[in-house]
């Protein structure tokens, strides 16, 4: 188990212990945080699962893949250390990784 | 009025299949789609993608499924009422009466909701004042470019859409393509285009900046763009185009009384009639314990609304369980000449 952070429009914080081998997106769509549609599913099709990295763990990431960021184009205001929540697998390195939710996904 | 058994909502391979199998057991339907096209997301977000999990079919692209499934369907004649999506429902007697967008009615026994995540609608600005000159001088797509004759044209965006059109506009309007990155997700050959006009000062780029406000009286005078760093530029413009591809919405079918869970509808795994009687729903749209969100899933929920809506179009008669390979009622629906 892997704790996330998840800080969503609302300021609340969610603080959830995810399941090695899920999605960040998964993390919170099974947990019912709100702010993370993943209308396409984790497809990387949609860009609805955009957050916002905390800044501290932007190079700690895995880098994004082709496609991730032709699709963080559509998000809802992407900024710098946007990513697709359904590209970052959870792992250990990732304990205590810290998002912030957009405010709307589109 | 267009009167008939079932009415599908959704174009896409849920709502094809179920069309196909009202059509075996006798069904007459009709499909309504907010796309251009059928084939929903398989041909909105993925067509040409490899699809690997259709029972027997070890792979194919969301547009040969997509064109496979028209073909299958062929003999039933089923009309599509495309770029209308449903707005009104209103129960009348034992039938629905529909209303679209675009004021297309239908007489029908049943419904069946095929709508995947929504309707696909384009995706809008963020900027707050984007709404008041939506329509007037903010478009989100072009249906008629003489307007922008000898204007300047701000253009937003990365894509296919956005460069293509900046590349044709830029032959007649003064045009400024906005981009958050330095790269861009449209066709390669485009993006050198639009570098080699905006070298021969035929068009501005800005990349790293983003929408930042809009200022004008009735229409837009200016546009303030905001570099990555913080830097804004003040740049006179006529229109504002933005083309940031296309979100999914519920839309009105929130509110015709249905059991809605996390976006999708409740269904009975009988025969996937929801809370409503009369309407069913089928594909990703709909939710019951162990739902997977694959086409295989989608086609088996669709044999069984299309099953469901035979004692609504049918009162009378009694549905016997066939199979194509030895029904002759089905292969003569399906005009196979023997």
């Amino acid at each position: 188990m892997t704790k996330i952070t998840y800080h969503t429009h609302d300021n609340k914080t969610h603080t959830i212990d995810v399941q090695n081998g899920l999605t960040v997106m998964e993390g919170a769509v099974q947990n019912d945080i709100p702010g993370i549609d993943a209308d396409c599913g984790g497809g990387m099709a949609c860009a609805t699962c955009h957050v916002y990295v905390k800044e501290e763990w932007l190079d700690k990431l895995p880098a994004k893949e082709d496609g991730e960021e032709d699709m963080l184009d559509m998000a809802f205001e992407p900024k710098n250390n946007s990513r697709l929540s359904c590209q970052l697998i959870v792992s250990d390195e990732l304990d205590g990784l810290e998002v912030n939710i957009p405010s709307k996904q589109g | 009025m267009n009167k008939t058994d079932v009415l599908i909502i959704g174009a896409g391979p849920t709502g094809l299949f179920c069309a196909h199998q009202l059509g075996i057991i006798g069904l007459s339907c009709e499909i309504v789609d907010n796309l251009d096209k059928a084939g929903g997301q398989c041909i909105e977000l993925y067509p040409d993608k490899p699809i690997y999990d259709i029972p027997a079919v070890p792979e194919c692209t969301g547009e040969e499924l997509t064109n496979n499934l028209l073909k299958q369907i062929k003999p039933f004649n089923v009309k599509f009422h495309l770029n209308e999506r449903v707005e009104r429902l209103k129960k009348n007697e034992s039938r629905w009466h529909v209303k679209t967008s675009g004021g297309v009615e239908f007489d029908v026994a049943a419904i069946v909701i095929a709508g995947g995540v929504g309707s696909f609608e384009p995706r809008k600005f963020s900027v707050k004042e984007c709404e008041i000159f939506e329509g007037n001088s903010l478009f989100y797509s072009i249906k008629d470019k003489s307007i922008f004759k000898d204007k300047t044209i701000s253009i937003f965006g990365g894509g296919d859409s956005a460069l293509d059109w900046a590349i044709e506009l830029s032959n007649t309007s003064k045009v400024n393509l906005i981009h958050r990155r330095d790269g861009f997700s449209g066709a390669e050959s485009s993006v050198q285009k639009v570098k080699d006009l905006n070298e021969q000062g035929k068009l501005n780029l800005y990349t790293k900046y983003q929408m930042d406000s809009l200022s004008g009286d009735k229409q837009i005078e200016t546009v303030k763009i905001k570099h990555d760093k913080g830097e804004i530029k003040e740049i006179k413009s006529d229109y504002v185009l933005g083309f940031f591809g296309l979100i999914m919405q519920l839309g009105p079918i929130l509110d015709w009384g249905l059991n809605i869970n996390k976006k999708t509808i409740e269904v009975n795994t009988e025969n996937f009639e929801t809370n409503v009687s009369g309407i069913f729903a089928i594909g990703d749209i709909c939710t019951y314990p162990g739902k997977l969100k694959l086409i295989l899933s989608g086609f088996h929920e669709g044999a069984l609304a299309a099953r469901g809506c035979f004692k609504y179009a049918k009162p009378d008669e009694k549905l016997r369980f066939e199979f194509t390979t030895t029904s002759k009622a089905a292969q003569e629906r399906l005009g196979i000449k023997k």
